[in-house]
């Protein structure tokens, strides 16, 4: 899977709430082949404070469609002007990047548990097992109502389970107690979101034996194993997560 | 055809565009987005004789216009290298250089000997600038007597092209180029990393783990060029310019101040083909300008000084 720098165009930008928007982007050319927990680094042009590309997920890829998908939370000056971003705009990126997450074994359950921005990278995983012929369960966690996103999308490729902090839609509590999470009825569970998140099901996982593969958020340099910036703690040593990762094992983390 | 080739002594290279240590990997990271051949040389991550783990996460902060970065020089050492990755980088069509560091002048010197013996290593730099550790790197390369003795040493047991480079937190890099000269440096490349620091306000905690690190990209550039334009005024041996090189008309900025080559670093995380776009300019500026050889630009401010 060859990496390529190269401009794509935007050919939509779709506010879902406040904090996050979809950007949909396309080629002239066709996209490379791209595996789910693969990102991309997106360059922010035009100020001296965005310097550094800012590494995104690939939310979505319909290599039919030619259209890739970019779930993005504001968060700082970066994300805030890609916010801004209109169709027709060129988008800068580096890419595909990183490892991925692996298929289960023949016959295998899949739960898809995700958080806040962490959803991002499970829609493209979603898509990529049902069209492997697997029937993911997927577990997404939101504070409230107003924040759910783009849970139809998911709806697509598997059963689609919901909580809320405040019990205004789905279940009423943390995606951690949720009871398909707790029902130690699946093989391998796929999980991105905030750190004491993903932290919480690795332990639950753990305790219940079933395989876990996390997708890790570490600063980034240059997405490329090339700076070293990136590293996590493992027990085979500092790991980058541009290139070892972002997907780990849980039992590869020292968590 | 315009001339961009330059050589340190008898090495030669095809042009004057070299990758900086620790920003270009082992050149393997950028096969997919370029030509190694089109490069002047590569410079490797930096190497030590033990194997490091580097220093603690979080390793780097974004700062305007540029990066602060403390790996600590996080490498698998010299027999690893030796091993696994000499053999593939032996098949690069270029010079391939190795960038040596220690806590000892004895590590350098064992270091030195052991790439010494490696056929289709180009040349030594020998990095006395890192800031990034307890012992040793920077610490060689602010003290005048330290540097004097290392560069020594290394040069006793280093057949190869010796490239010494040179730290910017001293209060004058000259005296530091000259002693390398004087102490049979072949090169000097300048700058390394300035020692700086943020703050995350947020968190109210210093950004980096070790608190300082060495700031990189287009904020020192300004600080790099100034410097470079004085070394090269006060040795002859080829000075290699580093600092900020984004494209290639800052590149053409070191060579009008006075430098042989350049190396291009942080760039390579923005672009990772900017070192090729690079050369490519130079050739288009020396062309543009009615130039045959790029010999005739080095230094060339200095005329309407
Ligand atoms: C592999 C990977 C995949 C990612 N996927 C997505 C995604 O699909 N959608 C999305 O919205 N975000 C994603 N992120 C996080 C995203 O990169 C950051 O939110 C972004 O770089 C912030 O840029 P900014 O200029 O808006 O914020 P800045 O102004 O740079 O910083 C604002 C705040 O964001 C935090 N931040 C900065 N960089 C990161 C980072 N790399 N990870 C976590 N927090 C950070 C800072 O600590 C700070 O508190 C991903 C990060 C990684 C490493
Ligand atoms: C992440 C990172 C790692 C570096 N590692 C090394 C190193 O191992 N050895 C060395 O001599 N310089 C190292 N440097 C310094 C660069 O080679 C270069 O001197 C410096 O970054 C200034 O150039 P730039 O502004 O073009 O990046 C490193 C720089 C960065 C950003
Ligand atoms: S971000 Fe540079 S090595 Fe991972």
């Amino acid at each position: 899977m060859a990496k390529r720098v190269e401009d794509l165009t935007v050919t939509a930008n779709r506010r879902l709430n406040r904090e996050y928007f979809v950007l949909e982007l396309s080629s002239a050319g066709p996209l490379p082949e791209m595996r789910p927990g693969q990102f991309a680094q997106v360059r922010v042009e035009g100020s001296s404070t965005t310097f550094l590309r800012r590494p995104v997920s690939i939310h979505d890829f319909d290599p039919v469609e030619n259209k890739i998908k970019l779930l993005v939370q504001i968060v700082g000056k970066g994300t805030e002007a890609l916010s801004g971003l209109k169709s027709g705009d060129l988008l800068n990126m580096v890419y595909p990047l990183g490892n991925s997450f692996s298929l289960p074994g023949r016959g295998e359950k899949a739960l898809l548990a995700g958080g806040g921005c962490g959803i991002a990278p499970l829609l493209f995983l979603s898509r990529y097992l049902a069209a492997n012929g697997f029937e993911p369960d997927i577990l997404l966690g939101f504070r409230n109502k107003e924040r759910i996103l783009e849970s139809g999308e998911y709806e697509k490729f598997g059963r689609v389970f919901l909580t809320t902090e405040d019990g205004s839609a789905g279940e009423k509590g943390f995606l951690t107690e949720h009871p398909v999470l707790l029902s130690g009825k699946y093989d391998i569970v796929y999980c991105c979101g905030p750190e004491p998140m993903m932290k919480a099901v690795a332990s639950i996982c753990k305790e219940q034996d079933i395989r876990c593969e996390v997708s890790l958020e570490q600063l980034m340099g240059c997405g490329i194993g090339a700076c070293l910036c990136c590293v996590v703690d493992t027990v085979k040593g500092n790991l980058c997560t541009c290139t070892d990762g972002p997907v780990f094992n849980v039992n590869d983390l020292k968590w | 055809m315009v001339n961009t080739g330059f050589s340190i002594g008898d090495l030669h290279f095809r042009n004057p565009v070299l990758t900086a240590s620790g920003t270009f990997g082992y050149g393997a990271e950028f096969e997919d987005f370029l030509d190694i051949s089109a490069l002047g040389g590569i410079i490797l991550k930096g190497t030590t004789l033990e194997p490091r783990e580097g220093n603690p996460y979080p390793r780097m902060a974004e700062t305007p216009s540029g990066m602060l970065n403390t790996v600590g020089l996080q490498n698998k050492g010299i027999d690893y290298f030796e091993q696994s990755i000499y053999p593939a980088v032996s098949l690069y069509d270029t010079n391939v250089i190795v960038n040596i560091n220690g806590s000892y002048v004895e590590d350098y010197v064992a270091l030195a000997e052991r790439i010494d013996k490696l056929d289709k290593i180009a040349a030594v730099e020998l990095n006395i600038s890192c800031p990034n550790v307890k012992m040793g790197g920077m610490a060689f390369g602010t003290d005048l007597s330290s540097a004097r003795e290392v560069t020594r040493a290394v040069r006793a047991v280093c057949s190869k092209k010796l490239i010494v480079k040179l730290s910017p937190n001293v209060t004058n890099i000259v005296d530091f180029a000259r002693t390398a000269e004087e102490e049979g440096a072949d090169a000097v490349s300048l700058i390394n990393t300035l020692l700086g620091m943020a703050v995350d306000i947020k968190n109210m905690k210093p950004s980096l783990s070790t608190i300082t690190g060495g700031l990189s990209g287009p904020a020192i550039k300004p600080v790099a060029l100034r410097m470079v334009w004085q070394v090269a005024r006060a040795v002859k041996i080829p000075v290699i310019g580093i600092g900020g090189i984004m494209t290639s008309d800052d590149a053409v900025e070191f060579l009008l101040a006075g430098a042989s080559a350049i190396e291009v670093g942080t760039a390579s995380f923005i672009d990772p083909s900017a070192s090729v776009k690079i050369v490519k300019g130079i050739g288009d500026y020396l062309a543009a300008k009615g130039f045959s050889d790029i010999s005739e630009i080095r230094g060339y401010i200095n005329r309407n000084i």
